[in-house]
């Protein structure tokens, strides 16, 4: 029994085929057969009755051939692309002896030679693929056959059969969970490869089921099982079970799908319901879109319009054919008879329009297509090989998994980013606090000098040796055994939800619901606080090495409108303490008046971890009395033994509770942003690409992260949230954020360069003194936010540093097809969008809109499950990997480890393929004009006859031998700016995005040029050989020397044109580009032997024609005169160009070749995007902070509190968990339901907790008062998650009194006797929106099978027939 | 996991630090500076220019005298009697008269030439059979190329040597060159009939079949010569028996196909043995006398003859010359042009410092 631990690469090839999947893959005959299923019987332990429904087994099969078959299917496939077809149609055309211009050879060869390539490609592919079917169907799994176990291969196993799963095993098959080893019949989990989850997971079965228990009772198991047919619905499951005439529901609580692997249970029993093809994970790899470029759709119009050109070609030439086979050719009859079936001109002509289509068909040549392949799979590999996008900490490379988008990563206008996993690390780590005035973990020491990390273990043994500290002063104070320092941390260690799990002593395992708690826990935990364990009544823990059992009596759970949590606990004296942490805006009103003055102290304190982008919680306590405690229990227990309004009764008896508490200190967490992300960010904005984030995080988490990653800045001119409920509000939203902006557009015109200069020089004073931003911070806001933006006030124009921040909720209305556009040119008005709480659904709805109103580049980028969407809708996806989860890598084009490989891939890979690729086909069209119209143009001189100018293997050869290797190497290895420099001047980036290296014009650029050569090429030796002779008389104006002095300056021109076209010659270059010419000749003279001649001498016509030809002096004059006039011209208007109007590339490359050792930056541009770039890092540097800091972000759901009090144990509690992540992942699907239902809001989730009379209020005024409130403009953010604010900068004269005290002030708003008139229907909006919350969470928590409420801890999940 | 290789550690996959996979092969990355782009535009200007001026002089010192003799003096009656094509049995011969007025030195070249005749049509092209040619028995005796149809069979089925249209069209008229001393007395300009081929092409690529022992006749029996031929193949030169066959010379310019409708092809190179001629052709009377057998007429086409003396590029090219000198001054222009842009508007590199 293998234990399959090395889990994601074995499953990777098994979905990756999917891809190229044709209808004809695994489950096409199937689907077919199973289109008629309308449900699924399945009787457990019997297979007959099993058998009669024909379900797929579990064999799956994602190749595509076999020996037999590869031959004449793989055959079919290719032709089935239209570029193959065209050159077997002109293969055919040329087997026709009245047609045939060319010889047959000259289309077999390349055609031959692109189809083995391809069918190599294939069969490799097909190969791997076979070897991963075979290794996935031969895994062993143990099937319960005939009441004992076997070990049967996954392939063998039937639907029906009862199979039995060890720890750590993959499931074999969409199993209905029999029964388990563990009590209540639970098993766990692990769904990382569905949907990207790494936290566990908790299915349980049907309790009648769980009792079976062992093998032998199983046997005898007959359910029958009746269910829907198979979709690829990953948390959705609708059955029921027949069972001793009784019927019990089945759900996705019951199921364990394939490709989930078991966890942390020893072994469980399951029927299989679906297997093979018909499991969910197989239905979910659906066949991805095929991704093309922009420049393969402008290829292909391009193509077309040549075809077209083509035809034209033909029909000139026909019509040239027609009027000279009258007026000449009739008479020429006696020398040259028309061939037989020709009677007359007419049909002459049609014959020879399908000759020159032969002879001119290689204005499309066939190799284009090859070429193209080649170097985006060069490019490809350069990804996969530069060690700069490795990352050794998870020993991955870059990948790059589709060879066929690179040219698109140098067009990238929109970027759309995930943000948990993404832009963060998804990793919280305890790092500053401040306890009773004190700020700890400040040691950051200008130096540089590595500060030394605190060592727990001598200290505490149970201390987590992850963990990372680094300020000694705290671990003193706690070992001199400061009160305020004990009871800080003893609070850390009492107050929150986590689970642990102590499998041997002092081996303790948090299990955390969010990663903030985990991570305040675990600091309590180092400094000598240690959670241990918990009952429903009692935590259990170590304190300074004596553990001490607290008894637990309310646990006051946290929700999105409390923002704090606080538990009520008596210690073993007796006393009882309230511990209360939440965010600073709620906590701080309910203390105790007397703790101003260490308010104000902490505040600063919040403010300053703020602006480090910490997320900050604020810590209280308050002793309580035996009678407070008696009385307030006995409201709380009438509180929760309401009916109606519950969870509003509650909310007001804790309340009551919470307050005039002592303030401890505040907690500092870092939410570890991935390296380099805000560096990342900035350059790729200086590049002119927006960056849009698209989280299911809430608000205050998105928004913090956008700050922290410096999406967000205080330098922006104002931020709009939008968070409307209804189509109205959210119209009304975005019309006003738009007038608003409009509005600052055209405000100042004047004096604008003036707040420009002065902002720029704050900025630039300011670089370097991070320290100092209090004083610079206040007159820098004002000049900077007051910077007016350009003055015409059209939505295109607008240039202030607007931001934009949008809720899931909002969303579903603003991506309603009528509200598209509106939504579409606002968000795109500003500079950063955030959205939150958005569904994976809604992240490529986004993606989707983007994509078709601004017919732009867009590039989603993410890591998990919820990304895929995304990631297969926007033209690149880019899947970070190394992370566990690789649903997000294996629906990803691109592949790296992190976030800021991103630049490099874009930057320099994606710029460089861009330009190489236009470069290429550029010339490629040129070279291939130069080439063909030299016929049409000899076409007038042999009475249109379809002769052609070259010999044939010249013809052959030239595209595949003769000039294709200069060109594919300029297409692999040119570089017009070094990496680096691509990096420091990402305005190098813009061509790409405004698609100026190649498009129509371009295009039409290259073939006037290669027009322009054939005229010279066909005319130049004319003029010259039709008089010329040799020196013993005998004239050149034979057809074989015009044939070869064509040809020869036809390659040498081409070659010369080739290295006016390199940039960058390495020794591939000059290897390639000689070793063309070389070849030529070479071949030339080989093929003009007599050896060859003597063998087959009607093939070889051209004997000697080389030497006699090459030896002429006047042969190498005229090839020279040709040279020259076809190149002089080239090089004089690109001298011109470079000299009058160069790009900033060449300025960049020029400086570069002059070697001036870049003192400053110059140039305009490279001004600009210099000052950008110090003005963005001052930003980070000097960030001021206050506004956003409050990030109370832990814990998404809430009501884990009740679990805990309700008793349930451990694993009870985190099949809760289990049961509100499932709950929250489906709640966009609910989210759609609703929509396509029409009906109003959503209300699913705890954070859509909207009042609609609050949003209604979306006007200036409520900016207004909102501003008033925060006295800075980002203040009211965290605030106002729910009503739909528009914030108003410290333009407005509200704000502009900076004498505000700050913080005092932002600990307002929410209470409610603030003065504005907007908020005068403050406390019942407030009231209406925490009822409708309350109400929404209650209705939900009623449909959920799973009951966390307040049924007693029996078995709670079923719910037996009746 | 999925690939094992030999190597281990955090850095197995580590991508390889070489210059290739790295991307920083050494290279030469040149651009296009006004250092580099004038001096080579005025230096084009300068070789091109020379050049020009020599080819130039070389040419202003050939001489040519061009004749077309299609329907000239008494050939008119030649050419009305080749219109019909049932007359074409008939020998007709005319006689064309010039004069030289400044004697022709060195060698002499003798062409004749042939306009708006079609040698570079497709299908006649290819309608000759090499291995015919190159003395396969097999393509003489039994079947000739197909591409030869027509013209590869009688309507005896009798295979056609040399077959194909173009030896069937294959120019027939034939010149004699006098020069007349005086009024009363001329004498013949020998004129050499060998020579005028590529060696490859007379050595090579076209054979007579083995002979082995056989004559020439013997060894063409069971063929037919072309239908619009007088003579069979093996009969062309009745002067040099080894100028026969399919190595007849003549045979051998005619099938060397023209590229365009107009051209001329080698027909003889003055003898210089005779003393009369050691120094080219002086100047006189002269007349030529033509068997006149190719009839033009059907194509609307003329012919002629040309004596020309060359230069090492050929006769009177006038093109080549001018063509680079032309070339020249319009380098020069542009060099010029760039020179002021550069001088006045560049901003080569200068826009660093803006």
């Amino acid at each position: 029994m293998t234990v399959l631990t090395d889990i994601p690469e074995k499953w990777l090839p098994v979905v990756l085929p999917i891809k190229k999947k044709k209808k004809a893959g695994f489950g096409g005959g199937k689907s077919k057969k199973k289109r008629t299923e309308e449900e699924r019987r399945v009787k457990a332990n019997d297979r007959e009755h099993n058998e009669k429904f024909q379900y797929a087994n579990n064999c799956i099969v994602t190749s595509k051939y076999n020996i037999l078959t590869f031959l004449p299917v793989n055959l079919f496939e290719q032709f089935q692309e239209v570029a193959n077809t065209y050159f077997l149609f002109l293969l055919i055309l040329q087997l026709i002896p009245q047609i045939s211009s060319l010889s047959w050879f000259t289309t077999i060869v390349p055609l031959a030679l692109v189809l083995s390539i391809t069918a190599v490609k294939d069969a490799t592919d097909d190969y791997f693929r076979h070897k991963s079917d075979n290794q996935v169907n031969n895994r062993q799994s143990q099937v319960l056959i005939r009441g004992s176990l076997q070990n049967e291969k996954w392939m063998n196993v039937k639907v029906g059969d009862i199979i039995k799963l060890e720890n750590n095993q993959f499931v074999a098959a969409d199993l209905l969970l029999l029964s388990s080893t563990e009590p209540h019949g639970l098993c766990y989990i692990e769904t990382a490869e569905l949907d990207g989850e790494t936290n566990m997971k908790v299915r349980q079965s049907v309790s009648v089921t769980a009792e079976l228990g062992d093998p032998n009772n199983l046997a005898s198991f007959d359910g029958e099982v009746v269910c829907e047919p198979p979709n690829n619905k990953l948390d959705r499951f609708c059955g029921t079970l027949y069972w001793r005439e009784k019927k019990y529901p089945l759900t996705n609580q019951n199921m364990l799908l394939r490709g989930c692997v078991l966890r942390n249970t020893e072994a469980c029993y399951g029927l299989v319901i679906f297997a093979g093809p018909d499991t969910k994970l197989m239905q979910n790899s659906g066949r991805t879109k095929f991704k093309r470029t922009s420049i393969d759709r402008l290829m292909n119009t391009l193509v077309l319009w040549i075809f077209g050109f083509l035809v034209c070609m033909g029909v000139i030439l026909a019509v040239g054919n027609a009027v000279w086979e009258r007026e000449v050719g009739s008479l020429f009859q006696s020398y040259l008879p028309w061939d037989p079936p020709v009677d007359n001109f007419m049909f002459s002509a049609f014959l020879s329009f399908w000759s020159y289509i032969i002879i001119l068909n290689t204005v499309v040549p066939i190799s284009l297509y090859v070429s193209v392949e080649v170097i985006r799979l060069g490019h490809s590999y350069f990804i996969n090989w530069d060690r700069q996008m490795f990352c050794s900490r998870c020993n991955t490379a870059a990948e790059s998994r589709t060879t066929t988008l690179n040219e698109e990563l140098g067009q990238v206008e929109y970027i759309f980013s995930d943000k948990t996993g993404t832009l963060t690390q998804n990793i919280m780590t305890f790092n500053k606090c401040s306890i009773n005035g004190q700020t700890y973990g400040e040691v950051t020491d200008p130096l540089g000098k590595q500060p030394k990390r605190l060592d727990f273990t001598p200290f505490n043994p149970l201390a987590n040796p992850d963990f990372c500290f680094y300020d000694e002063k705290l671990l003193e104070s706690v070992k001199v055994g400061d009160l305020h320092t004990h009871e800080f941390f003893r609070l850390l260690s009492l107050c929150h939800t986590v689970m642990s799990e102590e499998k041997s002593e002092g081996e303790l395992v948090y299990k955390a619901q969010s990663p903030d708690e985990g991570a305040l826990v675990t600091a309590a935990r180092n400094f000598g606080f240690v959670f241990r364990s918990r009952t429903p009544g009692t935590i259990t823990t170590t304190e300074m090495g004596r553990t001490v059992t607290y008894s637990l009596l309310a646990i006051l759970d946290f929700n999105n409108i409390r923002k704090r949590m606080s538990v009520i606990v008596r210690n073993p004296e007796g006393r009882i303490c309230l511990y209360c942490k939440g965010a600073d805006t709620v906590l701080l009103e309910r203390l105790h008046p007397c703790n101003q003055e260490l308010m104000s102290i902490t505040s600063d304190h919040l403010n300053e971890y703020g602006a480090d982008g910490l997320r900050t919680l604020a810590l209280a306590y308050r002793e309580l009395s035996e009678d407070e405690w008696e009385a307030w229990s006995e409201s709380h227990r009438c509180a929760d033994k309401a009916t109606d309004c519950r969870e509003d009764r509650l909310a007001a008896a804790y309340d009551k509770i919470e307050q005039d508490m002592k303030l401890l200190g505040a907690t500092a967490i870092e939410d570890k942003l991935q390296e380099g992300v805000p560096e990342t960010i900035a350059l790729l904005s200086l590049a002119n690409i927006k960056i849009w984030v698209l989280t299911g995080d809430k608000q205050e988490t998105a928004v913090n992260i956008g700050y922290s990653c410096k999406m967000l800045t205080d330098d922006m001119t104002e931020v709009f949230i939008i968070g409307g409920h209804t189509v109205q509000s959210v119209r009304q939203e975005l019309r006003s954020a738009r007038e608003r902006m409009m509005e600052l557009s055209r405000g100042k015109t004047e004096g604008m360069e003036a707040w420009a200069e002065a902002c720029f020089m704050g900025n630039g004073m300011k670089d370097g003194q991070e320290g100092d931003c209090t004083t610079g911070r206040g007159s820098k806001q004002l000049h900077c936010s007051s910077l007016p933006p350009s003055a015409s006030g059209d939505m295109d124009s607008i240039s202030g540093e607007f931001a934009l921040i949008i809720s899931g909720h909002s969303l579903a209305h603003a991506l309603e097809a009528d509200m598209e556009a509106e939504f579409v040119s606002t968000a795109c008005a500003c500079k950063a969008v955030i959205c939150c709480r958005v569904t994976p659904l809604q992240k490529a709805q986004v993606v989707e809109l983007i994509k078709k109103h601004k017919k732009a580049v867009t590039l989603a980028i993410g890591d998990g499950a919820n990304d895929v969407s995304m990631i297969k809708s926007a033209h690149i996806g880019v899947g970070i990997s190394g992370q566990e989860g690789i649903q997000a890598v294996l629906a990803s084009d691109y592949s790296f480890a992190q976030f800021r490989f991103l630049q490099r891939l874009l930057l320099v890979h994606g710029r460089w393929s861009y330009l190489r690729m236009c470069r290429f086909l550029c010339y490629f069209f040129y070279k291939n004009f130069a080439f063909t119209m030299v016929h049409f143009w000899f076409g007038f001189f042999c009475g249109f006859s379809a002769q052609t100018v070259y010999d044939q293997f010249f013809i052959t050869l030239y595209n595949i031998v003769y000039t294709s290797l200069p060109v594919l190497a300029m297409g692999v290895f040119d570089q017009d700016v070094p990496d680096h420099r691509s990096l420091e001047y990402p305005k190098l980036y813009e061509p790409g995005q405004l698609n100026l290296l190649f498009n129509k014009k371009e295009f039409f650029i290259c073939i006037t040029q290669g027009i322009y050569t054939s005229v010279v090429l066909f005319f130049v030796p004319y003029a010259v050989l039709s008089d010329a002779t040799q020196s013993n008389g005998v004239p050149l104006a034979d057809y074989q020397t015009f044939a070869v002095t064509t040809a020869t300056a036809l390659v040498i021109v081409v070659s010369v044109q080739i290295a006016l076209d390199t940039g960058f010659w390495t020794v591939f270059n000059h290897m390639f580009v000689w070793g063309s010419v070389g070849s030529y000749f070479t071949i030339m003279f080989a093929l003009h032997s007599q050896t060859l001649f003597r063998i087959f001498p009607n093939q070889f016509r051209f004997i000697g024609s080389a030497q006699n030809t090459l030896l002429q002096p006047v042969v190498w004059l005229t090839i020279a005169l040709a040279t020259a006039v076809c190149v002089v011209p080239v090089l004089a208007f690109r001298f011109l160009k470079l000299d009058l109007k160069p790009q900033l590339s060449d300025t960049v490359r020029h400086t570069q070749l002059v070697r001036q050792k870049r003192r400053k930056p110059g140039g305009r541009s490279i001004g600009g995007a210099w000052r950008g770039t110090g003005s963005v890092s001052e930003g980070r540097l000097g960030a001021r902070g206050g506004s956003r800091r409050s990030g109370y972000a832990f814990s998404h759901q809430e009501g884990f509190g009740e679990l805990i009090t309700s008793g349930k144990n451990m694993r009870l509690s985190s099949l809760a968990l289990a049961n509100f992540a499932s709950k929250h992942s489906s709640s966009w699907i609910e989210t759609l339901r609703r929509k396509k239902t029409n009906h109003t809001p959503p209300s699913t989730s705890g954070e859509c907790s909207p009042a609609p009379s609050n949003v209604s209020g979306t006007c200036p005024a409520l900016s207004n008062s909102s501003s008033v409130l925060g006295g800075s403009q980002e203040t009211p953010i965290e605030e106002e998650t729910d009503a739909a604010v528009v914030l108003s900068s410290s333009s407005h004269p509200a704000a502009s009194e900076p004498a505000e005290p700050r913080a005092p002030a932002q600990v307002a708003p929410v209470d409610s006797s603030t003065s504005a008139a907007a908020r005068t229907d403050s406390p019942g909006g407030w009231a209406r929106s925490l009822e409708t919350v309350q109400e929404a969470l209650f209705g939900r928590r009623g449909c959920a099978s799973a009951s966390n409420t307040q049924v007693p801890p029996c078995d709670a999940t079923e719910t037996p027939p009746h | 996991m999925g690939k094992t290789k030999n190597k281990s550690g955090p850095l197995a996959r580590r991508p390889d630090n070489s210059a290739f996979k790295q991307q920083r092969l050494p290279a030469w990355s040149p651009m296009l500076t006004a250092n580099t782009v004038l001096p080579f535009f005025y230096l084009l200007a300068v070789i091109c220019m020379l050049l020009g001026v020599w080819l130039l002089l070389l040419v202003q010192s050939t001489q040519e005298i061009k004749l077309d003799y299609t329907d000239l003096g008494n050939c008119n009656e030649c050419f009305d009697l080749r219109r019909n094509v049932s007359n074409a049995a008939q020998t007709c011969s005319c006689r064309v008269e010039f004069s030289i007025d400044k004697s022709l030195k060195g060698d002499v070249f003798f062409y004749y030439g042939l306009k708006n005749f079609h040698q570079n049509l497709r299908r006649y092209m290819d309608s000759r059979d090499d291995g015919q040619t190159l003395g396969r028995i097999k393509n003489l005796k039994k079947n000739p190329s197909s591409y030869c149809a027509p013209f590869d069979k009688d309507n005896d089925g009798v295979p056609i040597a040399p077959c194909g249209a173009i030896a069937n069209s294959m120019f027939n008229d034939s010149f004699t060159l006098n020069y007349h001393l005086s009024s009363s007395r001329s004498v013949p300009v020998p004129l050499l009939r060998t020579g005028l081929t590529w060696y490859t092409d007379k050595n090579v690529k076209f054979r007579n079949p083995r002979a082995d022992n056989l004559t020439l006749a013997e060894v063409f029996e069971g063929t037919r010569p072309p239908l619009y031929w007088q003579k069979p193949v093996y009969s062309l030169d009745p002067h040099d028996p080894n100028n026969n066959g399919f190595i007849n010379e003549d045979l051998i310019v005619w099938m060397r196909e023209a590229a365009f409708p107009n051209f001329k092809k080698l027909y003889g190179i003055l003898n210089r043995a005779d003393p009369i001629f050691e120094k080219g052709l002086p100047k006189g009377n002269y007349t030529i006398d033509i068997s006149y057998n190719f009839p033009v007429q059907h194509f609307q086409g003329r012919k002629g003859v040309v004596l020309t003396t060359l230069t090492w590029f050929g006769g009177q090219n006038h093109f080549l010359p001018i063509a680079y000198l032309v070339t020249s001054s319009l380098i020069l222009l542009a060099a010029v042009v760039l020179t002021v842009a550069w001088w006045k508007f560049g901003k080569d590199g200068k826009n660093m410092k803006e």
